[in-house]
C-alpha cells in the first residue's frame, strides 16, 4: 500500500446554494422551507402548458453580492440557458441555468487552515433554479414539487484543493462567508447549502487523472470522509492495474463508501442552448455599484481586526468568526461596552458557548442579550463585583433573561460600595463600641482593623472594604459616633 | 333579427349597443350555426355552450348598467392551444385530449375582462405544427369556402370558424405564418402582431422566440378591434413589450386616403417562380390597385429569402424540442403503460404526440445535440441576423412590403402529408417575417379559377401594425368584399 | 435509407435523448426524412458567416426583473388535477433510478 505522498490529490469542489430570498428564481411561489407537500406549486414551478419565467430582482442582486464578495468579475452581461434532460422533479425537462454567459467568473476563497492562510480560486459562479423533490417508494417515486424553482447559485471551484481537509476548510469558510452576507442561510440539514466533489489522484508531475464526481455531500463530516475513501479507492483501483471511469458517485453515510449511480452510465447530452423566454439580464451600473459599495465585513477582515485593533489572538479570533451569529454578538456586546475587548471575547468564548450546543442556530435563542453580558463585564471592570460572583451572576442572567445590575441588587451580591447605604450601619457600629472608638482616638490606630472586621461581619462581606475604610478613618477621626 | 352570426364584429357591436338584439341572441344563433355546421367542418374541438351563455346573460347585463366592455357580447373562438381556466384544452393532440386547463391565459384574460363570450376551442394541427390542420388528433378541418381542401395551418380550425360565421372572430397563433396562410385560404383577414406585442403567457409553446398570438377575424377593422383588446404589457412574460397599445381601429378609418405618402416595397425574391399563376396575377392587379390609389410602389431585395425556410425549421424545432420536453405523462397528459420509467415517458410521448411532433422533436434535438450545435443551430441562429439585417435595409426606404401569403391556394385534403419537406417550402413568403419578428397581415385578394381564396400579405416595420392597417384597410375598400358561405 | 447525414445508429440515439419509442417504421421512415431536410438545411453552409453575431430574439428586448413578493395563483388541488396519478398531495410516478441531476 502506498503513502499519501506518493500520489497528489487533486479536488475541484462545485457548491450549490440557495438564495435567500421570499420567492423562487422565475415564479411569484414562496420559497419557504418545509410546507406540505406540492403547496408551494403554481403553474410556473409545476412547468404546465403555457407557462414563463419571470426572473427575481433579489435573487440577482444576492448573487451579485456573492460574486462582488468573493472578488469575482461580476459581469453587466449575462444570459439564460436552458440545460435539457428527462427527470420527474424537473417538471419542465430542462433547468434553466447559465452556461455560456454566467453573471461572474474568476474570484477565490481565502480560507484558515492550521493557523495558514489559503487560497482556492474559483472558475465561475452562476444563477439556476433546483429541481423538486422524489422519494422512491417500492416501484414509484413520489415527486414534491415545492422546492421547483428555488433560486441556486452554483459556485464552481478550481481544481486546487490538494486535501479532504483543504476542502473541508474551504466550505466552512464559504459557508461563513455567505451567512454573513445574509445570501444564504447555509442550512446543510434543509439543503440549502449543497456540494458536490471532483475528485482524482496523480503522480506528483502528472497529468491530471481521470476524476469521479461525489454528488450531494451535507454536511462537513461526510466531505471528508466521503474524499478519503474516494481517494483510497481510486489509488487501490490504478495500483491494481486498472484505470479510474468518469462517473457520478454517491456518498452512503452509512456504509462510508462511494457508489456508481446505477444507470448513469450514458453521458449526459444537455444540449444547452439559450433560454428564448429570458432576454439576456443587463446589471446597469447604478445598480453594480451600489451592491459593490455594501457589502459587510466578511469573516477573513474580521478576524484580521480582531487581532490587530482589538488585540485579540488568533485563536480567539478565529473561533468569533467561526459563526456568524458569535461574531454578531461579540461586536453588539462590545459596542456597548468597548473598553475590554479581551473581557468580552473571554465571556463570549467561554461562558456563553459552553451553554450553546450549536451556535447557528441556539444562540439567538438565549434569553441573555449582548447588552446585558456587556454589563456584567462593565461591572467587574469597575470592581463593583469580582471574578467569582461574576460567574454567579452569569448563571442567574441565563435562568432569568434578567440584567446582571438587577440580578446583584436583588441577591445582595454586589458589594455596596455606595457611602451613603453604608454609613448608617457604621454609625450604629461606632455607637455600639464607644470604647474601642475612644481607644482609636486615643492612638490605637489598630482598632481599625477591628472596626473594618465587624462591619464586614454585619454586612456578611458586601460592603466594599475601600469605601468602609475611607467612611471608617473619616467618621473615627472626624470625631463622629 | 336572423343571421346575427355573419355580422362583422362592428356591427355586432352597433347593434348590441343600439339594443337591435341581444347578445344571448347572438349566442344562441351562434351556436346554432355552430352545431348545424362544426358536424361537417369540424372546426371546433370543444364547444363551451353554457359557459357562452353566461357570458352572453353578463354582457347583456353589463350593457344595462352602462359597463359594458369593448367586446360585450361578441362571440369569440379560441384556437385550442389558449388555456381557458376550467376548459378543456387540447393543443389538438392526443397529449394532451384530457387537459383541462387550470389557470387562464394572459390575451383570454383581457377578452373576458372586455366582455367576450367564448363560443369554443378551434382545432388545429397538434402543438401547432402544421400548414393544413391535416395534424389534429381531432381530424382534419375543411375548408368552408372551398369544401374537400385544407383550410391552411397550424389555425385552420380558427380560421375556418371565422369565414363560417361560426364566431364574430376568432384568435389563433403564428409561428411560421399560422395566422396569415390559414387566413389566406379561407378568405379572410389575419395578422400576426410585432414579436412582443401580445403576451405569449397562457399559450401552449412551440417555439418561443417565434410564436405570436394574433386575431383573425372578417374585416380589417374587426381585426383592428380585437388586437386593441389583447395587446399590451404583461409582466408574467418576460419577452412582452412595453410598446403602448394605439388605437388602431383609427388607423383602418381613412379607407383609401389612408395610403397617401406610403411607400411600399415589392420584394424580387418573391416573385422569381412558384406561384401559381392565378395567385400571381391577383396579386399583381392588387399590387397596380394600390400605385394608383396612391402608394408610391418600389422595387426590394430581400437577398437571403432562400435561406429563410432553412433557418425556420432548424431553429423551430430546436426551441420546440425543448417546449415539449414538458410532456412527458409524468404530471399531466397521456400516460401509457410500461415497465419502467425510461418505457412510460418513450411510449406516453410516442402516443401522445403526432408524426408532424415527432419528426420535429427529432430534428431539433439533433440541431441541439453535442457535435451539431455549432453547425446547425448556431449556424441558423447567424443566418437569422442577415434575414432580420436585410429586413432593416428594407425598411430604410419603404414603410411597408407586399407580397404574397402563399404561394398556392388550399389544396385538397390529403394530397400533400406524404412529403414534409414540400410542405415546409409552402410556407416560404410567411416565414421571414417571424423570424425578424415583424408583423404581417393576409388580407382576402380574390379567388382563383376554381374559386380557392387567395392572400395578399403585408408586413411592417417593428411596432407598425398601424401602417398595416391603414394599407389594409384601403386594400379591402378596393378588392371584393370577403365571400359570405352558407 | 440514405445516411449521408445521420445513420441509422444516430436516429436511434436521438429517440433515446428525446423519449420517443419509435418503432422500426417510425425510425426508417423518420431517418429519411431527417436525412431529406438536413439536405435540404445544408444550402446555409454556402453563406459567409464570419463575424456575424447569432440572434436569439430579433427584437431588442431588456430583461425586466420581478419584485421579490409573493402573489398565490393556483392551489394544489389545481396543480395536481391533471395527474395522471396522485398520492397524498404527491405525484406518483414509475420509480426513477436515484439522482436526477
Amino acid at each position: 500500500m502506498s503513502t499519501a505522498q506518493d500520489w497528489e490529490i487533486v479536488i475541484g469542489l462545485e457548491v450549490h446554494a440557495q438564495l435567500a430570498t421570499q420567492t423562487k428564481i422565475f415564479s411569484r411561489e414562496s420559497a419557504a422551507y418545509g410546507a406540505e407537500p406540492n403547496s408551494h406549486v403554481n403553474e410556473v414551478c409545476a412547468g404546465l402548458p403555457g407557462v414563463l419565467p419571470v426572473l427575481n430582482r433579489d435573487a440577482v442582486e444576492l448573487a451579485m453580492k456573492a460574486g462582488y464578495a468573493l472578488g469575482c468579475d461580476v459581469h453587466r452581461w449575462s444570459q439564460f440557458d436552458r440545460k435539457n434532460y428527462f427527470y420527474p422533479d424537473l417538471p419542465k425537462g430542462y433547468q434553466i441555468s447559465q452556461f455560456t454567459h454566467p453573471i461572474c467568473t474568476g474570484g477565490h476563497v481565502d480560507y484558515l487552515l492550521d493557523g495558514q492562510v489559503k487560497r482556492c480560486n474559483l472558475t465561475r459562479i452562476h444563477m439556476e433554479e433546483d429541481a423538486g423533490k422524489s422519494t422512491h417508494v417500492d416501484a414509484v417515486s413520489l415527486v414534491d414539487l415545492n422546492r421547483a424553482g428555488t433560486p441556486l447559485i452554483e459556485i464552481v471551484s478550481e481544481p486546487e484543493l490538494r486535501s479532504a481537509e483543504e476542502a473541508a476548510a474551504y466550505l466552512r469558510e464559504l459557508r461563513l462567508i455567505l451567512r454573513t452576507l445574509e445570501v444564504c442561510d447555509g442550512n446543510m440539514d434543509e439543503g440549502s447549502f449543497r456540494c458536490d466533489a471532483n475528485v482524482s489522484v496523480r503522480r506528483p508531475g502528472a497529468p491530471l487523472g481521470t476524476r469521479a464526481e461525489i454528488k450531494n455531500i451535507n454536511s462537513f463530516r461526510f466531505v471528508l470522509r466521503a474524499i478519503d475513501y474516494e481517494v483510497a479507492r481510486q489509488i487501490d483501483v490504478i495500483e491494481s492495474g486498472g484505470a479510474v471511469v468518469q462517473e457520478t458517485r454517491l456518498f452512503n453515510s452509512n456504509t462510508g463508501r462511494t457508489s456508481s449511480m446505477r444507470g448513469k452510465e450514458e453521458a449526459h447530452d444537455y444540449r444547452y442552448f439559450p433560454d428564448p423566454d429570458l432576454p439576456p439580464l443587463v446589471i446597469d451600473e447604478a445598480w453594480a455599484d451600489r451592491v459593490a459599495g455594501s457589502l459587510p465585513e466578511l469573516p477573513m477582515a474580521r478576524r484580521l481586526r480582531y487581532q490587530e485593533t482589538l488585540g485579540l489572538s488568533a485563536y480567539d479570533a478565529d473561533n468569533l468568526t467561526a459563526a456568524a451569529p458569535v461574531a454578531r454578538f461579540f461586536e453588539a456586546a462590545l459596542a456597548a461596552h468597548p473598553g475590554n475587548p479581551k473581557g468580552v471575547a473571554n465571556w463570549v468564548l467561554n461562558d456563553l458557548m459552553a451553554n450553546v450546543a450549536n451556535p447557528e442556530e441556539d444562540l439567538d435563542a438565549l434569553p441573555i442579550t449582548p447588552d446585558h453580558l456587556a454589563q456584567l463585564v462593565r461591572l467587574i471592570d469597575d470592581q463593583e463585583i469580582n471574578g467569582k460572583i461574576a460567574k454567579t451572576v452569569f448563571t442567574r442572567m441565563l435562568a432569568t433573561g434578567r440584567p446582571p445590575a438587577e440580578i446583584c441588587d436583588e441577591e445582595g451580591l454586589r458589594p455596596i460600595s455606595d457611602p451613603a447605604r453604608i454609613r448608617p450601619m457604621l454609625e450604629q457600629l461606632l455607637a455600639d463600641n464607644p470604647s474601642q472608638v475612644a481607644g482609636y482616638r486615643a492612638g490605637k490606630l489598630k482598632l481599625l482593623g477591628f472596626f473594618i472586621g465587624q462591619a464586614m461581619q454585619l454586612t456578611k462581606g458586601k460592603a466594599d472594604p475601600n469605601v468602609t475604610k475611607d467612611l471608617l478613618v473619616a467618621m473615627l477621626e472626624g470625631g463622629e459616633g | 333579427m336572423t343571421a346575427l352570426h355573419t355580422l362583422t364584429v362592428q356591427a355586432m357591436l352597433e347593434g348590441l349597443d343600439g339594443r337591435e338584439f341581444s347578445a344571448a341572441e347572438l349566442c344562441e344563433q351562434t351556436l346554432d350555426a355552430i352545431d348545424a355546421a362544426n358536424p361537417r367542418l369540424n372546426a371546433f374541438i370543444t364547444v363551451t355552450h353554457d359557459e357562452a351563455r353566461a357570458q352572453a346573460r353578463a354582457a347583456d347585463e353589463a350593457r344595462a348598467r352602462g359597463e359594458a366592455g369593448p367586446l360585450a357580447g361578441v362571440p369569440i373562438a379560441l384556437k385550442d392551444i389558449l388555456l381557458n381556466r376550467g376548459v378543456r384544452t387540447t393543443a389538438a393532440s392526443r397529449m394532451l385530449s384530457n387537459f383541462v386547463a387550470p389557470y387562464d391565459g394572459a390575451v383570454v384574460e383581457r377578452l373576458r375582462t372586455a366582455g367576450a363570450v367564448f363560443v369554443g376551442k378551434t382545432n388545429c394541427d397538434a402543438f401547432a405544427m402544421g400548414s393544413s390542420n391535416e395534424n389534429s388528433f381531432f381530424g382534419p378541418v375543411d375548408n368552408p369556402v372551398v369544401p374537400g381542401c385544407t383550410p391552411g395551418g397550424s389555425s385552420g380550425g380558427s380560421a375556418a370558424a371565422v369565414a363560417a360565421h361560426l364566431c364574430g372572430a376568432a384568435i389563433g397563433t403564428d409561428t411560421g405564418g399560422s395566422i396569415r396562410q390559414p387566413a389566406s385560404h379561407c378568405g379572410i383577414v389575419g395578422l400576426k402582431p410585432t414579436y412582443g406585442r401580445v403576451s405569449r403567457f397562457g399559450v401552449v409553446a412551440f417555439a418561443s422566440s417565434l410564436d405570436q398570438v394574433g386575431p383573425m377575424g372578417k374585416t380589417v377593422q374587426d381585426t383592428a378591434r380585437l388586437l386593441e383588446v389583447i395587446a399590451g404589457h404583461d409582466p408574467r412574460d418576460a419577452t412582452s413589450s412595453r410598446q403602448p397599445t394605439e388605437p388602431w381601429t383609427e388607423a383602418t378609418r381613412r379607407g383609401v386616403d389612408g395610403l397617401e405618402g406610403l411607400r411600399i416595397g415589392v420584394p424580387r425574391e418573391y416573385f422569381v417562380g412558384g406561384i401559381e399563376p392565378d395567385v400571381e396575377a391577383a396579386i399583381r392587379a392588387a399590387i397596380d390597385r394600390l400605385e394608383v390609389a396612391g402608394a408610391e410602389l418600389h422595387e426590394i431585395s430581400l437577398p437571403h429569402t432562400e435561406y429563410a425556410v432553412a433557418t425556420y425549421y432548424l431553429l423551430c424545432t430546436a426551441e420546440a424540442s425543448s417546449n415539449l420536453a414538458r410532456y412527458d405523462g409524468m404530471r399531466y397528459g397521456h400516460r401509457a403503460d410500461g415497465d419502467d420509467l425510461l418505457e412510460v415517458y418513450a411510449r406516453s410521448r410516442d402516443e401522445g404526440f403526432g408524426d408532424e411532433n415527432k419528426r420535429r422533436i427529432m430534428l431539433g434535438t439533433y440541431a441541439l445535440s453535442a457535435g451539431y450545435y455549432d453547425a446547425y443551430y448556431l449556424r441558423a441562429q447567424k443566418v437569422r441576423t442577415l434575414i432580420r439585417r436585410d429586413f432593416e435595409q428594407a425598411f430604410a426606404s419603404v414603410d411597408a412590403i407586399v407580397t404574397p401569403t402563399s404561394p398556392s391556394t388550399a389544396f385538397p385534403l390529403g394530397t400533400r402529408v406524404e412529403d414534409p419537406l414540400a410542405m415546409y417550402l409552402s410556407d416560404i413568403y410567411t416565414i421571414s417575417c417571424n423570424l425578424a419578428g415583424l408583423p404581417g397581415m393576409s388580407l382576402p385578394c380574390g379567388v382563383d379559377g376554381a374559386g380557392k381564396p387567395i392572400g395578399l400579405q403585408l408586413l411592417g416595420r417593428w411596432f407598425e401594425e398601424a401602417t398595416l392597417f391603414r394599407i389594409g384597410a384601403a386594400h379591402e375598400a378596393l378588392a371584393a368584399p370577403m365571400r359570405s358561405t352558407p | 435509407m440514405s445516411e449521408r447525414h445521420i445513420s441509422e445508429e444516430e436516429v436511434r440515439h436521438v429517440a433515446r435523448l428525446a423519449r420517443l419509442a419509435l418503432n422500426d417504421d417510425e425510425l426508417q421512415s423518420i431517418g429519411r426524412d431527417l436525412n431529406a431536410i438536413l439536405d435540404y438545411v445544408d444550402k446555409l453552409a454556402e453563406l459567409d458567416l464570419t463575424g456575424v453575431e447569432p440572434t436569439t430574439h430579433a427584437v431588442p428586448l431588456e430583461l425586466a426583473l420581478r419584485q421579490d413578493v409573493v402573489v398565490k395563483t393556483l392551489t394544489r388541488e389545481d396543480v395536481l388535477a391533471n395527474a395522471p396519478s396522485a398520492r397524498e398531495g404527491l405525484f406518483c410516478v414509475p420509480r426513477a433510478v436515484e439522482g436526477g441531476n
